[in-house]
């Protein structure tokens, strides 16, 4: 670990969330929680605890658990539903699809471990495919955060929105980005570092590596633009557009499968506006595997460093292109 | 009828086991203590005494099958196999590490032994379901088994193939419950109930055994008269007790998905009587 990684502050992004549902359980009477026996991991227990009675625990059934939070919505409840990111959206797709997501119900998904930092637990247990299967649902928005602060900002926002929407939360603790005043603004990257060499979007756990990865590219003299791209649904069109404008080369960075996810989203505004260099770092048509979430990061190039060197390979590009 | 001599080996081969569960698990650091430790009797009677396998040859045309159903009870899954000879017993060691061919959850595609890929709950049983359709296609003389976990059997897939694998009349097929009474949240009953659970498969159409899960005599019984049962599944609900043999995790739930740690894999030993 580099001497400024391990000076970073780490906050839950799922602790974030059970901490800011009990909040918003106070003011609202009308929020209900609906879990399938994974609470404790959601961190929807700590809601369980202070309102018994708007939690429900469906047992281990997610499409029921999607069903009935569907049933509770449309007599009038804000309903927030939880459980691991695979089961959430991969296991009830269809139940979301039906009676979430078409009939435009006001259900909030809200997961936990997502993406393949959900370690040792191997393939079944990640999630590599969840912005892709949320992100082509007609009415679902779709956010990922990049930090603990963030997510209490999203979620808090979930509450006051009609509608449904997916949150995705993680496992590990997050490196701190922002803070209490963070404000978030559905459909809107945030630039949190300006560059003019070239713009990374990122979401997720991506955010704080590209960050990182920038610092080292600075020292190259490298110029990166890094952009929190936590709202991939609805996206920024016209930030990634002017930023291909201002930079002429684009990564993309997510926790994720390449295919359907933000490298995805943002290369279908691309190609149809500005099609641009552009190289999407993420999870390569492979499923993920057993191993500590360092060691994962590793294994599929979610680091810094294959930040890094995909930065100096679009640059590459971005001059054959100039040259050419 | 067994004899007491094979009751006496096979209860040998569940020590054994234990030790190994636990030694792996406390190494991998992560894993699923409780549910393993519940269904080593339910393994070994399968591997030891009922099953035709052949661990030096995985794919044997003649084999009978075994699902893991309740994926997360890979680290007893594994633990048989290596002491049937799917693998070396050193291999246990690697659980869970970045490349070993033993993952948190069963993989079919690197595990010699395993014969689909489980983890997500629920899925198992039609499997077994579809193996089963497969061996009578087939016409094979082999059998399939799995092993489901109860709180698994909330998930409605379940009953699907419970409906399923009865009206195809698969006879081939024999499910054993671990009916150890927890899942992650805490007791079945409290968090779902899944009582009258016997009388559900029975409603469903299947022969239903009621055992006790560590009785070995027990179990290897209703195994045997499960395969004289014809023109319907049949299912084993053996009453079990989660973190079975080690008095500190039994019935303690917070080893659903927790490990022993160094001191506590030390007392577990000595308890288990590792060294006698
Ligand atoms: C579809 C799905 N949902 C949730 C989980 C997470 N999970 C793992 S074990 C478990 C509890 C299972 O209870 P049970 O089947 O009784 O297992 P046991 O208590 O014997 O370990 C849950 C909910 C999962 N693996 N798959």
């Amino acid at each position: 670990m580099s001497k400024e990684s391990s000076l970073k502050k780490f906050y839950g992004t799922r602790e974030a969330y059970g901490e800011t549902l009990v909040k918003l359980g106070r003011i609202n009477r009308d929020i209900v929680v609906l879990d399938a026996d994974l609470s404790g991991s959601t961190k929807t227990s700590m809601f369980a605890k202070e309102f018994p009675d708007r939690f429900f625990n469906m047992g281990v059934a997610e499409q029921n658990l999607i069903g009935t939070a569907a049933g509770l919505a449309a007599s009038g409840k804000t309903v927030f539903v939880s459980t691991f990111a695979v089961f959430l959206t991969g296991r009830a797709w269809e139940q979301v699809r039906q009676s979430v997501s078409f009939p435009k119900q006001n259900v909030k998904l809200v997961s936990s471990h997502g993406g393949i930092t959900v370690g040792p637990d191997g393939a079944s247990h990640q999630s590599t495919e969840d912005i892709s299967l949320m992100r082509t649902l007609a009415n679902m928005k779709v956010v990922i955060p990049a930090d603990a602060y963030e997510v209490k900002k999203v979620v808090e926002y979930a509450a006051n929105f009609k509608g449904p929407i997916y949150i995705r939360c993680s496992r590990d603790k997050f490196p701190v980005l922002f803070d209490e005043d963070y404000v978030f603004e559905l459909g809107k990257g945030k630039i949190l570092r300006d560059g003019k060499d070239a713009t990374i979007f990122a979401c997720g756990i991506m955010v704080s590596a590209s960050l990182e990865a920038a610092s080292v590219l600075e020292q190259e003299g490298i110029d990166v633009r890094v952009v929190n791209m936590s709202s991939l649904k609805p996206i920024d069109e016209d930030l990634i557009i002017r930023s291909a404008d201002d930079t002429g080369a684009i990564i993309t960075a997510e926790e994720h499968s390449i295919i359907g996810g933000l490298g995805s989203a943002v290369a279908e505004i691309l190609g149809e506006n500005r099609p641009t260099p552009m190289i999407r770092v993420g999870i390569k048509d492979r499923f993920g595997m057993s191993g500590s979430s360092e060691d994962l990061l590793r294994e599929y190039g979610l680091t810094a460093t294959n930040l890094v060197n995909s930065a100096k390979k679009v640059l590459e590009k971005k001059g054959e292109r100039v040259k050419a | 009828m067994v004899t007491d001599k094979v009751i006496l080996e096979l209860g040998k081969k569940a020590k054994l086991m234990r030790i190994n569960i636990l030694k792996m698990l406390t190494k991998a650091g992560s894993g699923h203590t409780g549910g393993s430790l519940s269904a080593v009797e339910l393994l070994v009677s399968l591997y030891f005494y009922k099953m035709r396998h052949n661990p030096a040859d995985p794919k044997w045309e003649e084999r009978d099958k075994f699902v893991l159903s309740k994926g997360h009870a890979a680290p007893a899954f594994y633990s048989v196999l290596a002491l049937s000879g799917y693998f070396p017993i050193e291999e246990l060691m690697n659980l869970r590490k970045l490349g070993s061919i033993l993952r948190g959850h069963p993989f079919s595609a690197v595990t010699p032994g395993v014969e689909v890929s489980t983890g997500s709950l629920g899925q198992g049983l039609s499997m077994a379901g579809g193996m089963a359709i497969a061996g009578k296609l087939d016409k094979k003389n082999t059998r399939v088994y799995a092993i489901l976990g109860d709180g698994e059997c909330q998930e409605g897939q379940i009953w699907e193939s419970a409906m399923s694998c009865a009206h195809y009349k698969l006879d081939n097929l024999c499910v054993l419950i671990d009916r150890n009474g927890f899942q992650i949240d805490g007791p079945i009953m409290k968090i779902m109930e899944v009582e009258p659970f016997a009388q559900k498969w029975k409603a469903f159409g299947w022969e239903v055994f009621e055992v006790d899960g560590h009785n070995l005599r027990e179990i290897t019984d209703a195994l045997d008269s499960a395969e004289k049962v014809r023109g319907r599944p049949s299912v084993i609900i053996a009453e079990t007790i989660k973190g079975k043999g080690v008095s500190f995790i039994e019935n303690e739930n917070r080893f659903h998905g927790t490990t022993p740690t160094k001191e506590e894999l030390e007392k577990a030993l000595k308890e288990i009587g590792a060294d006698e």
